[in-house]
């Protein structure tokens, strides 16, 4: 008990304190989750409408995929990545094992499906002659699908919610294509299994605050927004 | 002003997998009028109105918009942008109402100035100006209708196609909304294709009136044709048998009026004021028929009648009377023995002005 009451006072000393160490950290995490979930967000809500809005053979099937990747294990992802990025791999070329390039494939690829599944679903879940609405009203195609998923963007933000939450509280495959090096690709959650191994548990829990922190702050101003958007 | 036709359809058939939903070999709308598509539930008045606003592709058939072939993309995209399809559910979007209205222009990648002109004068025509900056989701169900017609109407249509729009509306916001799209088609001149379910909404709304059944056209015709002379029983059945009289209000008092039709009077209870073109609607139930001209009765109206045809209906017997104006009678068989009822007969038909439905007629 005493330890952890030690650990939680380490850890507002070093939160306080504004350790450069662990306010590095914070900032690799944000930048590296913030652009996996941006670029995320481009394929996810792009496919996602299109599976959405067009009729083909397999559809469901292609649906059940998406929706079977939005379960998507961290950790195979990375090794998959990581066999792609080695240096005898087929993108072995590029040299970014062990970089936060990496890093922003691994967590892009772990959140596409969940963006991908969330917009889907919101855009098949807006009411079935809304489409044809809006093109009596001469919208082009492309006018149409803008409109759509401008629409649908209480629950896009849902997505990134979602997709931003998976990626930056995701440790497996950021260790496995990042390497937790120190100052460079090392992220909240691999600090904290490198510093809790170590048996460091203040810093460990400094980094778990900080990483719950942050996750209720992005929740809470995209929870904002929405709200403002719907006033009932 | 090109062609009389705003919009014709020949041959069409519209298949969904096995079933033909849709089976018309010629519908044509000329410019200017309004058209009702009546019929049950699942007889292709929606399917046709789709069709014919370039949104879903026929099996096969031509479509023509102001005598033009639409069979290609740029055809398509004319009828699109010259068309407008107002949907039973309002449809609206997420945002303001001034917003909601302005999507079409938006769209047509209009200036500022011109689309707050258009979206003004559409705001005003269906009285919802003081909502622009409401936000549409918080809209009761009449005023998300006004928001969704005129944002149909701020496009400037040449063609208005309107989906059984006024179905969950409660009767004060039904009748304020027929009123007032009555006078709006009346004063832009627009032509009008409604699929509507109801006789009153026909009898409020429409010119001509086209009867649909399993995806075909039964009858075409204008209001009181199609009312008073049905073509078969299902379109008798559908429109029911109540006589429908075209008059005006002459004179009024005290909740009495006096309307005129074909030169005859009738007696009706209501206040309409004088001038006032009406339909009257009489149910045949509702008429008596006698040998000799009843005295002392409260009926209020009285006239000598022809009967130009009998038709026997199950238990009782459907008269077609001519008083010099088409009037429907409903008598069962003992009274029409006891008569001794006969084609070509004279008799007399007698209603109270109680008994007269009457609506208000625009055209």
């Amino acid at each position: 008990m005493e330890l952890i009451l030690q650990g939680i006072t380490k850890a507002f000393e070093l939160i306080l304190a504004f350790d450069p160490e662990v306010l590095g950290i914070t900032w690799l995490s944000l930048k590296i989750s913030g652009t996996a979930t941006f670029i995320s967000l481009f394929i996810g809500v792009s496919i996602g409408t299109a599976v959405a809005l067009n009729d083909f053979f397999g559809k469901r099937v292609v649906i059940s995929l998406i929706n079977t990747g939005m379960g998507l294990p961290p950790v195979v992802v990375g090794l998959f990545v990581m066999i792609f990025i080695w240096r005898s791999g087929p993108l072995g070329f590029l040299e970014i094992l062990y970089t936060p390039y990496a890093m922003i494939i691994a967590q892009a690829i772990i959140a596409t499906p969940i963006v991908m599944g969330i917009s889907l679903a919101a855009i098949q879940n807006l009411p079935p002659h809304l489409r044809l609405q809006i093109l009596s009203l001469g919208a082009s195609r492309l006018q149409m699908v803008w409109v759509l998923v401008k629409e649908s963007r209480l629950p896009l933000l849902a997505a990134v919610m979602a997709g931003f939450g998976g990626v930056i509280s995701e440790v497996g495959a950021s260790i496995m294509v990042g390497g937790n090096i120190k100052g460079y690709s090392r992220v909240l959650t691999t600090a904290t299994v490198m510093e809790s191994g170590k048996g460091n548990f203040d810093i460990a829990i400094a980094l778990g605050i900080i990483l719950l922190i942050l996750a209720f702050l992005i929740n809470l101003m995209l929870t904002q927004i929405q709200q403002r958007q719907n006033p009932r | 002003m090109t062609g009389e036709n705003i919009i014709h359809v020949k041959n069409l058939i519209v298949r969904r997998g096995p079933v033909t939903v849709l089976d018309i070999s010629d519908f044509k709308v000329a410019r200017g009028r309004i058209l009702a598509l009546i019929g049950p539930n699942g007889s292709g008045k929606s399917t046709l109105l789709l069709t014919l606003a370039g949104l879903l592709r026929p099996t096969s058939g031509q479509l023509f918009f102001q005598d033009t072939p639409v069979d290609n993309m740029a055809s398509l995209d004319m009828l699109r942008r010259n068309a407008s399809v107002v949907f039973q559910e309002p449809l609206l979007l997420n945002d303001t109402v001034y917003k909601n209205v302005a999507l079409g222009l938006k769209f047509r990648r209009l200036t500022g100035d011109e689309t707050k002109k258009s979206v003004d004068e559409a705001l005003n025509y269906f009285g919802i100006s003081h909502l622009a900056k409401r936000s549409a989701k918080t809209l009761s169900g009449g005023e998300a209708k006004r928001v969704s017609l005129a944002r149909a109407f701020a496009i400037k249509p040449q063609l208005i196609l309107l989906d059984e729009a006024f179905n969950s509306l409660d009767p004060p916001s039904w009748e304020a909304i027929t009123d007032d799209l009555r006078n709006i088609l009346a004063e832009t001149k627009i032509t009008a294709v409604l699929a509507l379910h109801d006789r009153e909404e026909t009898l409020r709304l429409a010119q001509d009136v086209t009867v649909l059944s399993n995806g075909k056209s039964i009858q075409s015709g204008n209001t009181t044709q199609i009312f008073n002379h049905p073509a078969n029983e299902f379109v008798a059945n559908f429109v029911g048998t109540e006589s429908i009289l075209e008059g005006v209000v002459e004179t009024i008092a005290t909740g009495l009026m006096e309307i005129s039709i074909n030169r005859k009077v009738i007696e009706a209870s209501g206040d309409f004021s004088a001038g006032q073109k009406v339909y009257c609607c009489l149910r045949p139930e509702n008429i008596i028929v006698s040998k000799e001209l009843p005295e002392k009765i409260s009926a209020r109206n009285v006239f000598e009648a022809k009967v130009q045809k009998i038709i026997r209906q199950g238990f009782f017997y459907k008269l077609m009377l001519d008083c010099g104006f088409p009037l429907v009678a409903y008598i069962t068989m003992p009274s029409c023995e006891d008569l001794g009822l006969c084609e070509g007969a004279t008799m007399f038909a007698s209603f109270k002005a109680t008994a007269v439905h009457v609506i208000r007629r625009k055209k």
